[in-house]
């Protein structure tokens, strides 16, 4: 059996599942301390099931709780950047346009080194150990707790990048250090954001994922923890804990697939209804759309692959303005009211109308238009009927229409609406061929967590001329196979879903970029593998 | 400041956002991402610097001038970045072979990150770019440019890299300079600064492209407005491309989404289409667009709509932000948009040179039926493809 965990800003959810069989689910609201809000949600799971937690294989969590802090710049480290790249790349510094209150957070500690490699593997320059280790001896003496190396190519060799990361460590032990060939694709400069982002958040990691498990040792859980990634596929916590940036998505993405499953549809659109704000993506093939644009961090670009989602402010905890509505009704007119964009959040049980407070929301108007909803005290919202409920439930519609109709979808594809929110949308929205509720809608976050398969990516250069393809495209699956395994992948159930050439435009000599992605389940051997080991891995 | 010439403008930060924009437009899907340059340009003039344009008229006769541009690989671009020396290297080892100070310089190309590059080296130089370009777009090879027509000698061409590696080319045959340029660059790594076309102010006034740095920065002000004020940035960029150039028709050839796509390595070149079904107005119809680095060619239905030296740019349907050949991908939902060849382009001995032929297809050069174009044609009203301009009024 295996447990999926979503940590939202406004809602902890948590499922029990065994093979595709929901066997409990708990909704809670997300404690400021993530651990004892987790704790309070798998116990009553457990109870509510009566399962014993030794039967516990596997968790699987997601949180938005690092991308959150990135954004509110909580609980980052200073980070020392290491760029191997020199004498190329001085006109593209590190950190170069990123927001000022951002890189005052990390600090200004940015050396260029000699190394780095052409695309064609040569050194632009020898690596220069001497060099290397005075800037260890410098970062020591600032006092840095965090590190990021890039290097050019570094995709194609992360040699260089290692040998940086080994000096580093060996003069400064205890750094955190992060390299850009771990986490990022081609573009130095993106990768290296990413980089820098993800060294600056690894102590909070620790302390998140590290909370997360000792919570889970005292509720007697032996399972292997893994996280969510921002592509729906699963990562070690003990991993996670090093590079937090790749599950800043998984919320979203999370929600998406287990509106997949949970529906059994492939190709379909998604509408995430929270408590604050809608999201609207696409499944293909039961994946989210990925975007095409480029994705901004916290101000900061990067070349993460997102899911393709459409936001919209429209969640249970919205808020109606024109206060006379509550009081008398019928002097409200249509035109005053406005939907939005505030939203009460994870307060909706003290402003809520229907909670007895004095704030009207989304969720009082879902309460006085459907009879069968159990929310809250319905008594206090029996004052929004006839016309006025009918419009401000217009209100409520029309940004979700919105979203939709942002998303464009050719031909035929439902619409399945999931999260604690989907009761708001009662209406027919256009651009779907039919609407869905499928049952659990309201935990498909946790789901999408708790069936999600582990997934392996490598992105290179190769030569044609000096490689054939066919032997550089086995070259490239065998990288990711042993990513997949380390990971914790089946091999024997590995399928490769993405596999891409790109020819290097205005190069002859047959290079080409070749990206290669791939996705397995669980292997189920449980006993060959370490227990969530706290001890960081080596570099 | 130096003196301040007739006519020059000083950009501020959002020009360039706006000429970064419009060159990315007129990039045909080439010329790589002007994201980092558009960085260094904001930093520079935060720093201080002056970006100074000035219009090719108002360049003396006897001023030296040379065209600045980067060649290469753009994913190389994107992990190895300048070091920032090589173009005022080579503008240097120019002045010393001519004996002569260069007064100002202007792109090779005005589509992708060529056409902003001159701006960060001229304001170190405290010189100007002057605002016109070779090709008033983007094209694969170094001898596509207007100067060609004209007689222009490219030599001495000056190749730098960031190592501080400088050579000097020199021959009678322009076609020369691409051919054993290209090997120049693989041994620079991928990529290198060029300066070349060295020529006195009278003769670039005959034989440039005039107006691309403004012409770009108009295009993108356009659709930066008209998203600002919560209007349609299609409509807002034809209007204003109607407005600034009637000679130059525009279009959205199309609208949809990539069902097919098809890369292949050709003489060191990425060949290949992209096909795109229908959506909405265009929905039962499906699109070919074939490239070379750039957008070559556009085939609805096996007839050609598009085709070079004409512009043919896939776009993003929200942001009308372009998209590279290299950024494509299956599954994509992107407008296709035609914008006319500078009148430069489309003469006979133009066509010899950049038509459809000169990339090893097999058709002639065929006009797009843009706005005006479209009143001529039988029957074409009931199609409602290609959108026109003044319609959405």
């Amino acid at each position: 059996m295996r447990i999926g965990v979503d940590v939202g800003g406004t809602n902890t959810d948590a499922v029990l599942m065994s093979g595709d069989s929901v066997l409990g689910w708990c909704k809670s609201t997300t404690s400021p301390d993530i651990a004892a809000g987790v704790v309070a949600a798998i116990r009553t799971l457990l109870e509510d099931a009566a399962c014993d937690p030794e039967d516990i294989v596997d968790v699987m969590w997601g949180t938005t709780h690092f991308t959150n802090s990135l954004i509110e710049r909580k609980g980052l480290l200073e980070v020392a950047v290491l760029r191997l790249a020199c004498p190329s790349g001085y006109s593209v510094p590190p950190k170069l346009g990123w927001p000022l209150e951002l890189s005052k957070t990390v600090g200004d500690h940015v050396f260029i080194l000699p190394g780095g490699y052409e695309y064609d593997g040569r050194q632009i320059s020898a690596f220069d150990e001497e060099k290397v280790r005075s800037a260890a001896v410098e970062i020591k003496r600032r006092g840095l707790k965090a590190a990021a190396i890039s290097s050019t190519f570094a995709s194609l060799n992360p040699g260089m990048e290692r040998r940086a990361g080994a000096i580093l460590l060996r003069e400064n032990r205890g750094i955190r250090i992060t390299l850009s060939s771990d986490i990022g694709r081609l573009g130095l400069y993106e990768r290296e954001n990413s980089a820098i982002l993800n060294a600056a958040l690894t102590d909070l990691s620790r302390r998140v994922v590290d909370g997360f498990e000792s919570a889970l040792s005292a509720l007697g859980i032996r399972a292997r923890l893994h996280m969510s990634q921002n592509d729906g596929t699963l990562m070690r916590s003990s991993v996670a804990k090093k590079f937090p940036i790749l599950t800043f998505a998984s919320g979203p993405t999370n929600s998406m697939r287990g509106a997949a499953f949970l529906s059994g549809t492939r190709d379909a659109l998604v509408m995430d209804v929270g408590g604050t704000s809608s999201d609207v993506g696409v499944l293909r093939n039961g994946f989210p759309r990925e975007s095409t644009l480029d994705v901004d961090i916290g101000g900061v670009r990067t070349n993460f692959r997102m899911p393709d989602i459409v936001s919209v402010p429209a969640g249970g905890g919205t808020i109606f303005h024109g206060s006379e509505i509550c009081s008398s009704p019928q002097a409200a007119k249509a035109e005053d009211i406005v939907f939005g964009p505030e939203s009460v959040g994870s307060e909706l049980t003290r402003h809520a109308l229907v909670f007895g407070g004095d704030t009207l929301t989304a969720t009082d108007v879902a309460v006085a238009m459907n009879p069968r909803l159990e929310i809250g005290d319905r008594q206090r919202v029996r004052h929004i009927t006839g016309n006025l409920a009918q419009r401000l439930e217009s209100k409520m519609h029309e940004p979700c229409q919105q979203a939709l109709e942002y998303m464009q979808v050719p031909g035929d594809v439902p619409l399945i609406l999931v999260g604690g929110g989907h009761v708001l949308v009662r209406r027919a929205l256009h651009g779907c061929s039919r609407m869905t509720r499928p049952k659990y809608a309201s935990v498909a976050n946790a789901i999408g967590a708790a069936i999600a398969e582990v997934g392996g990516e490598i992105d290179r250069i190769y030569s044609y001329e000096s490689m054939p393809r066919v032997e550089a495209l086995d070259d490239a699956k065998r990288r990711v196979s042993h990513r997949l395994v380390r990971a914790g992948g089946d091999l024997s159930a590995a399928r490769f879903v993405d596999i891409e050439e790109t020819a290097l435009s205005y190069m002859p000599g047959g290079a080409v970029r070749v990206r290669v992605k791939a996705v397995a389940g669980l292997s189920s051997i449980r006993s060959s593998l370490p227990v969530h080991s706290c001890t960081p891995a080596p570099l | 400041m130096t003196q301040a010439r007739q006519g020059s403008i000083c950009l501020n930060v959002e020009d360039i956002g706006d000429i970064a924009a419009g060159a990315r437009l007129l990039g045909a899907g080439g010329g790589g991402s002007t994201y980092l340059v558009e960085l260094q340009l904001r930093e520079a003039i935060a720093r201080g610097e002056v970006m100074r344009v000035i219009p090719v008229q108002a360049l003396p006769d006897d001023a030296l001038v040379a065209a600045c541009g980067w060649m290469g690989a753009p994913t190389v671009q994107k992990e190895k970045y300048p070091n920032g020396c090589e173009a005022d290297c080579g503008l240097t080892i120019m002045e010393e072979i001519l004996g002569c100070s260069i007064e100002a310089i202007f792109p090779t190309e005005i589509g992708g990150q060529n056409g902003l590059n001159p701006l960060l080296i001229a304001a170190r130089r405290g010189i100007s770019v002057v605002d016109c370009d070779g090709m008033g777009r983007a094209f694969p090879e170094a001898h596509m440019v207007t100067f060609n027509l004209k007689d222009c000698d490219a030599y001495p061409a000056v190749f730098t890299d960031e190592k501080g590696t400088s050579l000097v080319m020199r021959s009678t045959c322009n076609r020369e300079e691409e051919r054993i340029g290209r090997q120049i660059v693989i041994a620079m790594g991928g990529q290198c600064h060029v300066v070349d076309y060295p020529m006195l102010g009278a003769r670039l006034k005959e034989c440039a492209v005039h107006g691309s740095l403004t012409f770009a920065r108009g295009m993108g002000r356009a659709v930066r407005e008209a998203r600002q004020g919560n209007r349609d940035p299609f409509v807002a960029l034809l209007e204003h491309l109607a407005m600034a150039d009637p000679g130059r028709n525009a279009c959205v050839l199309f609208d949809g989404k990539i069902i097919d796509l098809e890369r292949r390595i050709q003489d060191g070149f990425d060949r290949g289409k992209a096909v795109l079904e229908g959506v909405g107005d265009c929905s039962g119809s499906q699109l070919e667009v074939g490239f070379q680095n750039e957008n070559l060619i556009a085939l609805r239905e096996g007839s050609v709509v598009a085709s070079v030296p004409d512009i043919i740019t896939l776009v993003d349907r929200e942001t009308v932000a372009a998209l590279n050949t290299e950024e494509l991908k299956f599954g994509q939902r992107v407008k296709v948009l035609g914008i006319g060849a500078p009148a430069e382009l489309k003469t006979e001995a133009a066509l010899n040179l950049v038509g459809p032929r000169e990339f090893g297809l097999e058709t002639d050069y065929v006009p797009f039926h843009g706005p005006k174009a479209v009143d001529d044609i039988p029957n074409s009203g009931e199609e409602s493809c290609p959108q026109r301009a003044t319609e959405n009024n």
